[in-house]
């Protein structure tokens, strides 16, 4: 199960036909195996690493730490679903540390996200800092190098 | 006017021209090319050992180093063998770290082959062996293995190549190009077979760590009575992905490692410094991502497998290193017009099997050391050249 799911995470494209003879698997197993894990929301969504940069889009995303009040019987959960919902809020996280919960946003402009931090984030109940960092350049994401110039360089044949 | 070619020694004209030469010119002319021809890698090296000769530059490790390589090093080395085969080898006299197995293998037959000493090797095998032999001044003895038998060599095989000339085996499981491995007992067969005719055995065992299916390999040195008659290969290439790094070992008795080491000190000095920097870093932390690159091999191999079993070509289940060895004798084309015909129509190399001895013939080389999406899409051409034909 792990494997497969190593397999996925890296191409979710990948046909059951090939998953199935890779892990020397009959087709319908893993099929199956893979509806469960849908099922189970071990499998939360198939998602696209895009190059957005490449295509023409400039979005810009901020990185930003929230201080917030924890609240009684509900904690950080609260405050965190409050945030989470915005569509412009892409994660949220709970961190130990000097700061509550790293909040990352992405907008279409600089002026846009500092707009959302200044008039929704600061601006919730409970929230009692916040402070922003914008990104300059991705260099890797999700674990996949966006430049990588690490091509095959083997010659064609080789005994 | 001089006529070079007379002036050229006896001996390299013995050795055979290389048997992939001719596809390769072709292949590197194709740009939609794809390759099963690789036998390395395509993993590169882990960052963290490339970083480690980084590193290692940085601190100035640029001068010679002893002869039979840094002690650190070899000291690893013998670790790794204790750790995973249980067997001691002393880092002082017994091990020498090389250009690569393929320099280690040079100097093993260098050293013990007088003219005219025969040396069995069981084919289909890695192409050097027996040019290696010729240059050594010795006499290659080919014994042919059969697919009914998974190309495995057994001692009846090899008795009936045997004369009082033959003064050493040459083997090499997993072997390339078949991905066939021996039994603990067909191992034995053989060490029985080494003891009564007094042969020495050298063993490369470069692709010993690609083994699959939850088959152990078992180092030929820890078979009863065959530490002091072996000479054992092994190196970086294949299980760290370090093919440019020509960087490799031998180990064996002192008497077998001074006498090469005599050889080495001359022609060769020392292997590289800086990959023996980074030889260091694989062997102290280069394992788990070499059971990942394992576990992505097991995959491959397992695609591969399929889909020439799907295709009907007759072949087995390699159990080791990263290569197939499919039958193509139904097809009634030779090894190499069914590659020059692959390659011309569908644009797949692979390696006729021939290039790997005579009994090859009727056979191809793929290598799965190349991505899934690659093997799947060469499945397919292969698939598509084999209805067309």
């Amino acid at each position: 199960m792990r494997e497969l799911l190593q397999l996925l995470e890296h191409d979710a494209r990948r046909p059951v036909k090939e998953l199935a003879a890779m892990l020397n698997k009959p087709e319908f197993e893993i099929e199956e195996a893979i509806k469960k894990l849908e099922d189970d929301r071990i499998i939360m969504s198939y998602n696209t690493l895009i190059d957005w940069e490449k295509f023409g889009d400039h979005n810009v995303t901020s990185v930003i730490e929230v201080n917030v009040a924890p609240q009684r019987e509900v904690g950080f959960d609260a405050i965190a679903e409050r945030i989470y919902r915005f569509d412009e809020v892409k994660s949220v996280f709970l961190m130990s540390g000097s700061f509550d919960l790293l909040v990352i946003i992405e907008g279409q402009s600089l002026n846009k996200v500092a707009d959302f931090v200044a008039r929704r984030l600061s601006t919730i109940e409970g929230v009692t800092s916040t402070r922003s960092h914008f990104m300059l350049k991705a260099y890797k994401k999700d674990g996949t190098i966006i430049d990588d110039k690490e091509d095959d360089r083997r010659l064609v044949m080789t005994p | 006017m001089n006529d070079w070619e007379q002036a050229l020694s006896d001996t390299v004209d013995l050795v055979p021209p290389s048997g992939i030469r001719k596809f390769f010119d072709v292949a590197v002319s194709m740009d939609d090319v794809i390759t099963l021809g690789i036998g390395e890698p395509d993993f590169v090296t882990p960052w963290h050992i490339r970083e480690s000769c980084v590193y290692g530059l940085e601190k100035g490790y640029t001068s010679y180093s002893t002869n039979k390589g840094m002690l650190p090093l070899r000291q690893e080395i013998a670790n790794l063998y204790k750790k995973n085969y249980a067997i001691d080898y002393n880092p002082a006299e017994e091990i020498i770290v090389t250009v690569g197995v393929s320099e280690a293998v040079d100097l093993a037959l260098r050293a013990i082959l007088n003219p005219g000493d025969e040396v069995l090797i069981p084919e289909p095998c890695y192409v050097s062996y027996k040019a290696c032999v010729i240059l050594a001044g010795g006499k290659p003895v080919p014994v042919p293995t059969k697919i009914e038998n998974e190309f495995r060599v057994t001692a009846a095989d090899l008795k009936k190549f045997v004369t009082p000339a033959t003064k050493a085996l040459l083997i090499g499981y997993p072997n390339n190009p078949t991905g066939t491995i021996l039994t603990e007992e067909e191992l034995n067969g053989l060490a029985k077979f080494a003891e009564k005719y007094n042969l020495i055995v050298l063993s490369d065992e470069i692709y010993g760590d690609l083994t699959y299916g939850g088959l152990e390999h078992i180092c030929f040195s820890t078979l009863p009575g065959m530490k002091d008659r072996t000479i054992l290969f092994n190196g970086f290439s294949k299980a760290y992905a370090m093919t440019g790094w020509r960087l490799g070992y031998a180990m064996a008795n002192p008497v077998f490692i001074e006498a090469m080491n005599k050889i080495h000190q001359y022609t060769m000095l020392c292997a590289p410094v800086t990959a023996q920097v980074a030889g260091i870093e694989a062997l102290r932390n280069g394992e788990k991502n070499m059971h990942k690159m394992i576990n992505e091999y097991d995959q491959r191999r397992h695609l591969i497998y399929e889909g020439f079993c799907r295709m009907g070509l007759k072949t087995f289940e390699p159990k080791g290193a990263f290569y197939i060895f499919p039958s193509i004798k139904e097809t009634g084309m030779t090894s190499e017009e069914f590659v020059e015909n692959l390659l011309e129509r569908e644009h797949v190399a692979v390696i006729p099997g021939n290039a790997f001895g005579e009994c090859g013939e009727g056979f191809i080389r793929c290598s799965y050391a190349t991505s899934v999406d690659k093997i799947a899409g060469a499945l397919n051409r292969i698939e598509n050249f084999l209805k067309n034909i």
